[in-house]
This record gives C-alpha cells, sequence and structure tokens, in this order.
C-alpha cells in the first residue's frame, strides 16, 4: 500500500503547491553610485514577469530615464539617484515583501508603484508606518485614496502617504459607459470580471453607470486570473444577445476572452479600462482585437509635445515593456519626489531631507509634468482628470476621444 | 439549454488536452511509480520547441507545411528533455527513498520554468503562436475552430497509437513486464533502465502534441503555461486511475466536460447562483476528484495491475 501513500501524499503535495503557487522571486536592477555625491534611491514595485509584466516593465524603465535625466542634468546638485525595481508577480503578498525591504533601505526615500490596486493595498500601510512616499502611476481603484465608503460620499483619506497620478475608476468606469451607450450606441452589455479590487471595481461602477445611462445588462460572470480557457464564457455571451462585452481586469485575460469570442463567431466588441490598454493585447489577440474599446488615464502620451522626448528615449533604449501613459505617469511620479528631494534639502545641500520631509513636499507638488500637471488634492488623488477611449483600428490602439467625465 | 451541445464540445476539446497531458503522469507512474512533477514542464518547453521552429523558419511560411515540422520540433525539445530529466534527475534517486524524487520532480518543474523564463527571448510574456487560417466551421449548432478541430483530431489518433504500440511491439511488452515486476522483468534480459526512459519519452510526446493543440487553440503559450495544466492533467490521471492509459484519457475528457458543464450550469440550478460562473471552473474540477477518491479510491478505469502500462 505504499503506492498509496504516495498517491495521497501527491495529491496534498499538490494541493500545497496551488496554494503557493509561485515562489517569491526578487529582481532587482540599477548599478552601484559613484562615491562623493550622496545617493538616493527611487524604489519601483511592478509586475516584472509573468502577469502584466508588459506594463509593470513599462513602469520601470519610465522611473529610469525620469532617475537618468535627473542625474544628467544635476536636478539636485550633489545628488545622484539610482533605481531599485522589485518584482511583485501581481501578487499582494510579493508587493508587501517588497514595501518592507524597500522600507528596511535608508537610502530609499520614494516608490514608484505598484500596478495593481490590489497589490498597492497591501503595501499602503508599509509605507505610512515608515513615512515613506509611495506614488502609483497606475493604480485607479477610488478606495485606496478615499476609504472603502467613497461610494456613499464618506471620503476620508486611509494613508497620507500614498498618492497617484493616475485618475480613478469612478471617473473611467462612467466615461466608458457614457461612450458606450452615446457615441458607440450599445444598448445591451455582457459584464465579467476578474474579481480583483481593480477589475470588479470597474467593472461594477460601469454596470451602474451603463443602466443609469439607459442600456441593460445581458448577464454577467467571473472568470480567475491566469484562465486561459473561456469557451464555456464565450458561448453563454454568444446566447445571451449582448451587442458588447465589459470587462473589468487585466490584457492578460482579456486577449484571450476576445479572441475566444470572435473565434466562437460572436462579433462584438469587447471594452475594457486601462488594464487591458496595452500593445501585447493586440499582438495576442491578432485581428480579432479589431474594433474593441478602452478606457485610460490621461491624454496619450505619443501626442503630447512635452513627452516627444521621453518617448524618442525610451524608444532609443530598445526597453522592454509598454510606456503607454503609465511610462509617462511613471516619469511624473519620479519627478515628483526628485523635486520634493530638491526642495528640502538640508544644510546647503549637504544633508538629504528626511522621509517625512518627502512626503510633504509630494504634497505640495505642482508642476507640469510630461504626461500633464502635476498636483494632488486632500486625498493624494492626481488634479488631472483627462481621460482618453481608445479603439483598436488596423492592428493599433487609436484615440477616439479625450476629455473628462462630465456626469 | 440551447446551448447545451456546444458547451459539451468545449468540454470535450478542453478535455482532450488535459488527457494527452494525463498519459505522461500515468505511464511514468505505471512504470516506476514515480509522480513526474515536472511533466507540466516538459509540456510548456514542448511548445517553445515548437515556437522556435516557426521563428527559425522563413518568414511567411504557411503553417500548414510548418505545423508537421514544429510537432517534430516541439517533440525533440520535449523528449530531450525528460530523457535528461530521467537520466539525471531520477535515475540516481531510483533507490532513494520515495519522497526524494518527488522533492527532485518539484525542482527540476520549478528550475525549467525559470530557465525559459530568463533563456527564451521575451519569454516574460506571452508569446503569439501562430494560427491557422482555417474554419471556422458549424456543425448543427457547433461553432468549431481549427485548433479545437486539431485537438480532437490528434488526441484520438495518438491513443490508438499508443494502445497499439503497448500492446503488440517488443518494446510495449517489455514496459508491460517492467511495469509488473521490475526486477524479474531485468533478469528476464529486459533492460529496464532503457524501457523506464521509453515511457519518459513517449510521456513527453505527447506533452509536446499536447502543447501543439495549446498552442492553436489559445494563440500563445508562456512559460508558466505548464503548471495549471500540469495540475490538471495529474488531477485527470488520478481521476481515469493512475497507471491506466485509457484511463488518462477518460479522466482527462470527464474532467474538462465536468468543469465545463458545472461552470455554465450550475448557476441556474435554484440556491445555487453564487456557485456558478467561470471563476469556480477550478472548485468543481477538485471536488469531482475528491469525490471520486472517496468513492473509487482506485480511480474510474482503476490500475489495471496485471497489464497496466
Amino acid at each position: 500500500m505504499r503506492h498509496r501513500s504516495l498517491l495521497v501524499l501527491s495529491v496534498a503535495l499538490t494541493g500545497a503547491l496551488t496554494v503557493t503557487a509561485c515562489g517569491s522571486r526578487g529582481g532587482s536592477s540599477g548599478g552601484s553610485s559613484s562615491s562623493g555625491d550622496l545617493t538616493v534611491t527611487i524604489g519601483v514595485d511592478a509586475p516584472l514577469s509573468g502577469q502584466n509584466s508588459a506594463t509593470g516593465l513599462g513602469i520601470q524603465y519610465g522611473v529610469q530615464i525620469a532617475v537618468d535625466d535627473a542625474n544628467k542634468n544635476n536636478t539636485v546638485p550633489g545628488v545622484k539617484f539610482k533605481v531599485k525595481a522589485l518584482d511583485d508577480q501581481a501578487q499582494p503578498g510579493i508587493g508587501q515583501q517588497n514595501a518592507t525591504a524597500l522600507v528596511g533601505d535608508s537610502s530609499v526615500l520614494g516608490v514608484i508603484g505598484p500596478l495593481n490596486s490590489g497589490v498597492a493595498q497591501s503595501m499602503q500601510q508599509v509605507f505610512q508606518t515608515a513615512d515613506l512616499v509611495e506614488i502609483s502611476p497606475s493604480n485607479t481603484n477610488p478606495a485606496l485614496t478615499q476609504g472603502p465608503n467613497w461610494a456613499s460620499g464618506n471620503k476620508v483619506r486611509p494613508f497620507k502617504t500614498y498618492f497617484r497620478t493616475a485618475t480613478t475608476d469612478a471617473l473611467q468606469g462612467a466615461f466608458a459607459a457614457q461612450y458606450a451607450y452615446d457615441t458607440a450606441g450599445k444598448r445591451k452589455a455582457f459584464v465579467v470580471d476578474d474579481k480583483q479590487d481593480y477589475g470588479a471595481g470597474l467593472a461594477s461602477i460601469f454596470q451602474s453607470s451603463f443602466t443609469k445611462d439607459g442600456g441593460s445588462i445581458a448577464g454577467t460572470d467571473h472568470v480567475n486570473t491566469g484562465d486561459k480557457d473561456f469557451s464555456t464564457l464565450v458561448t453563454k455571451i454568444k446566447n445571451s444577445g449582448a451587442d458588447m462585452l465589459y470587462y473589468g481586469g487585466q490584457y492578460d485575460e482579456a486577449q484571450l476572452i476576445t479572441k475566444q469570442l470572435k473565434d466562437a463567431g460572436a462579433n462584438i466588441p469587447l471594452m475594457g479600462g486601462d488594464g487591458i490598454y496595452s500593445a501585447t493585447y493586440i499582438t495576442t489577440a491578432g485581428t480579432e482585437a479589431e474594433g474593441d474599446l478602452a478606457t485610460s488615464v490621461g491624454i496619450p502620451v505619443d501626442t503630447l509635445p512635452s513627452a516627444q522626448d521621453f518617448v524618442a528615449k525610451y524608444k532609443a533604449a530598445k526597453y522592454p515593456g509598454d510606456y503607454g501613459t503609465y511610462g509617462g505617469y511613471s516619469y511624473d511620479a519620479a519627478l515628483a519626489i526628485i523635486k520634493s528631494i530638491g526642495k528640502s534639502m538640508g544644510s546647503g545641500g549637504k544633508t538629504l531631507p528626511t522621509r517625512a520631509q518627502v512626503v510633504t513636499g509630494v504634497q505640495n507638488a505642482d508642476f507640469d509634468g510630461i504626461a500633464g500637471h502635476v498636483s494632488f488634492d486632500q486625498y493624494g488623488d492626481t488634479t488631472d482628470k483627462q481621460l482618453t477611449v481608445y479603439q483598436v483600428k488596423s492592428g493599433k490602439w487609436v484615440s477616439v476621444k479625450t476629455g473628462s467625465y462630465t456626469g | 439549454m440551447h446551448t447545451l451541445p456546444q458547451q459539451l464540445a468545449n468540454g470535450l476539446f478542453l478535455g482532450s488536452t488535459y488527457g494527452l497531458i494525463a498519459i505522461g503522469y500515468t505511464m511514468v507512474y505505471g512504470i516506476v511509480q514515480l509522480i513526474n512533477f515536472a511533466h507540466g514542464e516538459i509540456f510548456m518547453t514542448g511548445g517553445f520547441g515548437a515556437l522556435t521552429v516557426w521563428l527559425v523558419l522563413p518568414h511567411g511560411t504557411s503553417l500548414w507545411l510548418a505545423l508537421p515540422l514544429m510537432l517534430i520540433g516541439g517533440v525533440i525539445t520535449s523528449v530531450l528533455i525528460a530523457l535528461g530529466a530521467e537520466r539525471f534527475a531520477y535515475r540516481p534517486l531510483r533507490n532513494a527513498p520515495r519522497l526524494a524524487p518527488l522533492i527532485a520532480a518539484i525542482g527540476l518543474s520549478l528550475a525549467l520554468q525559470q530557465a525559459v523564463h530568463n533563456l527564451y527571448p521575451n519569454a516574460t510574456s506571452a508569446r503569439v503562436f501562430p494560427q491557422l487560417k482555417a474554419g471556422p466551421w458549424n456543425i448543427g449548432s457547433v461553432h468549431v475552430q481549427s485548433g479545437d478541430l486539431f485537438t480532437v483530431l490528434a488526441a484520438p489518433i495518438c491513443m490508438v497509437l499508443l494502445a497499439f504500440f503497448v500492446q503488440k511491439s517488443r518494446t510495449g511488452r517489455a514496459m508491460q513486464a517492467t511495469a509488473q515486476d521490475p526486477d524479474t522483468a531485468q533478469l528476464m534480459g529486459i533492460d529496464t533502465n532503457r524501457i523506464i526512459a521509453t515511457a519518459f519519452a513517449i510521456g513527453a510526446v505527447f506533452a509536446a502534441v499536447a502543447a501543439v493543440c495549446y498552442g492553436l487553440r489559445y494563440g500563445q503559450v508562456q512559460y508558466d503555461m505548464g503548471f495549471e495544466a500540469g495540475l490538471k492533467a495529474f488531477t485527470a490521471a488520478v481521476l481515469g486511475g493512475i497507471g491506466n492509459i485509457y484511463g488518462a484519457m477518460l479522466g482527462g475528457l470527464v474532467l474538462g466536460l465536468a468543469e465545463t458543464l458545472a461552470t455554465a450550469y450550475i448557476a441556474d440550478v435554484p440556491g445555487m447562483h453564487q456557485l456558478g460562473g467561470g471563476s469556480w471552473a477550478d472548485v468543481w474540477a477538485f471536488v469531482l476528484l475528491i469525490l471520486v477518491l472517496l468513492l473509487r479510491p482506485q480511480g474510474l478505469l482503476g490500475e489495471r495491475v496485471a497489464d497496466r502500462a
């Protein structure tokens, strides 16, 4: 019966492996600094491998360009900046470990990241306790800055060290619904989300806005991140009579859903939030992505005169990943930290500010970044509320509408 | 319920892939009582092997011409890795306590995954796999893709060839003998090392075919695709009766169908609304596994000791 016990052991082990699906792995980049100057590390936390990594790498290298520029232009005299990038694999647990590691490194005076709202939630408290400023270029869940009861109007800022350069899903979801109903003429939406803070939040805001605008909901469903086979789901969607699919989540699943949906013969567009606005989405989904829609925060970076230098540098360096909007916002977030450090240098520029001073400096930031104006309101949210709807046309994301949500 | 034929077809397509990978678990377990947890990664490397062939072929080659070459490339990659694993990771541990090769398998699985992740260009995120430009076909109310069609054709062909091989060929009979009693088989002049290596190689061939099916169905391969697919295939092998090659295929099909039907229809059962939907697929798959293990611990077809292969 030793075979049986081996089998039981294997089954148990399989279970254990599922729970801990991946081990933790931290990658770091950024070289050593020269002596003489004061050295400040800008931490980065984003998914640099696996799920969402194309977008995550865009954040890492957006910060890298900001740091290179600051070093080259000597933005803060006597201070050399370097980047320490940690991989959170889009997992809250790993994000929290990374936050602890960054807090423990005394040369870190500010952190950019993370990509995912769910990961941000696990990191906020760690940074708050250490008075370390964290600016996310991409988190859009309203609760992160306005507290869990934001929807009922009871807004309370939970963490004073947390800021973001992206506007929230409350605006993004409503903006998407407005576009879908008014401009695209859609009336019956099927709504799917990935049950993550970001995806589920966005989907529910879309759903309520779309119904309020006059549309109806043909059905709802959820998927797991990492799923590959959506044949059951697309069969349901196809038979529901929906004229569009709204997906709250990331491109990893969305690109497969849209492909399988169109392959199954349902020619309705998929619309999503900034989580699907990625070049990878089109590469993977191929021609099936044609006509799909995505909202994203900000104005398309490529069209901004202020960002041309950034785009050129990113392309020249052949960095991997999508710089997209987040690359530009990461640059601006890093710049906010660098400027804040510059403003509060002590004893004639010879000593570095404390972490708490950097937080105050960021709160008072007020400058034009490459992707828009950078300043924060009393919740730590950006005051720049621009949004853009993109559509896949001839294998490229093309902006079709830019503006602010007007209710 | 007008969607039922389509959902059954979906389950069949999904289950065929599970079944193909499950063969590898079951063959190796049947002969050396080892759960080769690196088998999911052997499947994954097969996918990358096939993709590599596609990438080195001249741009614009028809996929119909390339596909046989890709299959061969995937099979060679998987088989080489499986043979290497057997020779250098498992053979030295063959007489060690049973826990040791199991741990080696898990270590190997992580190592292979990370190696592809780090060494293969741009494997940090999904790599695009070429798509057959044919179909889709409507058979009654069922909508069939070219990738699905490839899968449901490949699975039975592979199964028939394997059954024929195990029953009729000298090597196949030697495998059955080794499975029954390795020591006596050796005394009878069977090179058991070669037979065990053959079992690994056959599992790898099936895994590579499954990986090409996966690539054609989903249009992508990624470095971590082996984990979940391997887990499901292992479940399918246990479900069908581990050690039994027909059981592996049956287990795969049952698992694929159960997953699909449960996610499609459980939400319609009164009072079960919360338990329906795509995100519950894995839960139902494992509920099924637990039920089978409780009610019929040897699996659906059982481990046929006399002629397992």
